[in-house]
């Protein structure tokens, strides 16, 4: 495989906004390419994530336009990639592939989404048809109800009590949220209490409001090249040193919610493609969809020993002055998550993170970085290692 | 053209005559509940259809309390570990949903099925949903 280069990236804010799909793609797209040097006629192909658009927008087939929307040339190949919530990541990790594979020398990827036009009923209803449509879907099971089902079964594997989970769980909130109100482009920023978090409305047994991050709209891009020939174009080059991806069954097929096959074969892929191990990561954004969903990503990752994830988040471990330092930019939870978008957001987040670019929430010397996106009921999971020199 | 081993209708009917159908793969004896392609543990796609046992464990669960459009909260989402070896997810009925905590874990359920109507007349399929009732 040959080297992939970051050249650059952008995102807009997240949160609610009045722009369609296409005019915040073309933001982030914009930015982007300006940072890159390049114009968008350049670009080879467009990989994009997205999820929901046929529902949002009523847009389906959205890639070509956003292809033509930032001026790509006509016959240029724009394709979208739909792995639930782990959409953007899968995209950058093709895109990364057939650069590095050598189909391409230059391209996009990013994501999209706009999931705040939908209204709370219809996203529901939308994200619940993630889950296995004829064995599951009609038990009204939500993805909060999935993650509130891995936290109970945590309960009874590791024998702790549910009430001190959930500390650890108000503490992963507390932690990220504190992160959002450091990052300008963040849906929330507002710092809150391990009792914001348990006193608010319960919404799937054991998790309650500040437990569930937000449905957001927003979108973010990213440049990819063959670093031989365009590596000098930046610079601090960061270079996609390795990417993994797995697949597994739905809820039921899985059986222990607390091991996700499909996570810990993306991110061993990801670690043994960049030669590394856990101990080498310096910043990592990973998937915090729910504070539960942050505690065992910890164990998976390789961050914890398994049944230690709350141990590691009670010592401050994953503060940004932490051992490792997990979601600087506030995560899912507080910076927001438009679903396509998301793996693409996490992706600008480590490369600010290795250029050294975040400011108050940056990670002091960050030279390797991991993104861990979950899709769905843990059915699709990708991962991708970012390092600079 | 290959067969289907047993198709979710075929199953869905089964739910509606009291019966729990299922595969048992012919080279490794694993129970594939609900019915799949091919076995979940070797991959054979050797199966006899059988007729399995309606009991189980609770797993896991949750209480929704902000449902999908179209259902009415608060209810009670478990995952149950079947006799013969599958999990399955349903619904946990005839409790408060109240009244649900981590004692629910290891408790012996029945298992059943509600039949869910197509969402419209134009369109849709008729769904199910696993039920479960505390032993
Ligand atoms: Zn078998």
């Amino acid at each position: 495989m040959r080297e992939v280069v970051v050249l650059g990236v952008g995102m807009t804010k997240f949160g609610r906004s009045e722009h369609s799909m296409k005019e915040m793609f073309s933001m982030a797209a914009l930015e982007a390419l300006e940072e890159s040097g390049l114009e968008s006629k350049d670009l080879q192909a467009l990989f994009i994530g997205n999820v929901l658009g046929g529902f949002e927008e009523g847009q389906m087939n959205i890639a070509p336009f956003l292809a033509d929307e930032i001026g790509m040339r006509h016959g240029a190949p724009a394709t979208r990639y739909e792995g639930a919530c782990a959409s953007a990541t899968v995209a950058i990790r093709h895109a990364a592939l057939m650069v590095g594979s050598g189909v391409y020398d230059l391209v996009m990827a990013g994501g999209a989404e706009r999931t705040t036009i939908m209204g709370t009923p219809l996203a529901t209803k939308t994200f619940a048809m993630g889950s296995h449509s004829e064995y599951e879907r009609f038990t009204g099971i939500t993805f909060p109800g999935i993650f509130a089902m891995v936290a109970h079964q945590y309960c009874a594997k590791y024998g702790i009590a549910l009430a001190d989970l959930k500390m650890s769980m108000a503490r992963t909130a507390v932690k990220n949220h504190h992160n959002g109100t450091l990052n300008p482009l963040a849906h929330f920023k507002k710092e809150i209490t391990v009792e914001t978090v348990l006193n608010g409305p319960m919404i799937a047994d054991p998790l309650q409001l500040f437990d569930c991050c937000p449905f957001s709209d927003g979108a973010a891009a990213i440049v990819l090249a063959d670093a031989a020939k365009f590596k000098n174009k930046v610079r601090t080059p960061v270079y996609v040193a390795g990417t993994g991806q797995g697949s597994a069954g739905s809820t039921y097929r899985q059986k222990d919610l607390t091991r996700m096959a499909a996570r810990e074969a993306a991110v061993r892929q990801a670690y043994d493609q960049a030669g590394i191990g856990p101990s080498d990561v310096d910043v990592c954004e990973l998937h915090d969809c729910f504070t539960i969903a942050e505690v065992v990503a910890l164990e998976m990752l390789g961050f914890a020993e398994f049944g230690q994830g709350p141990a590691a988040v009670d010592r401050g471990d994953t503060s940004l002055t932490g051992r490792i330092p997990i979601n600087p930019s506030g995560g899912l939870k507080a910076k927001g998550h438009p679903i396509g978008a998301t793996g693409a957001a996490q992706a600008y987040e480590i490369v600010k993170q290795l250029r050294g670019e975040c400011g108050e929430r940056q990670v002091n010397g960050a030279k390797i970085g991991l993104v861990d996106t979950l899709g769905g009921d843990f059915s699709t999971v990708c991962s991708l290692v970012l390092r600079r020199d | 053209m290959r067969q289907y081993p047993l198709t979710f209708n075929e199953f869905k009917q089964g739910l509606q005559d009291g019966k729990l159908l299922g595969l048992r793969c012919l080279d490794c004896g694993t129970v594939v509940v609900p019915p799949g392609a091919v076995c979940t543990s070797c991959g054979s796609s050797k199966f006899e259809r059988d007729s399995f046992a309606r009991k189980g464990t609770i797993r896991t669960f949750t209480v929704i309390r902000v449902g999908p459009e179209g259902f009415q909260p608060p209810y009670v989402v478990a995952m149950v570990e079947l006799r013969d070896g599958p999990y399955i997810v349903g619904n946990l009925v005839g409790i408060e949903p109240e009244k649900a905590s981590l004692d629910l874990i290891g408790k012996s359920v029945s298992v059943g099925a509600r039949i869910v109507p197509p969402e419209s007349p134009e369109g849709g399929v008729e769904g199910m949903a696993f039920a479960f009732e505390l032993e």
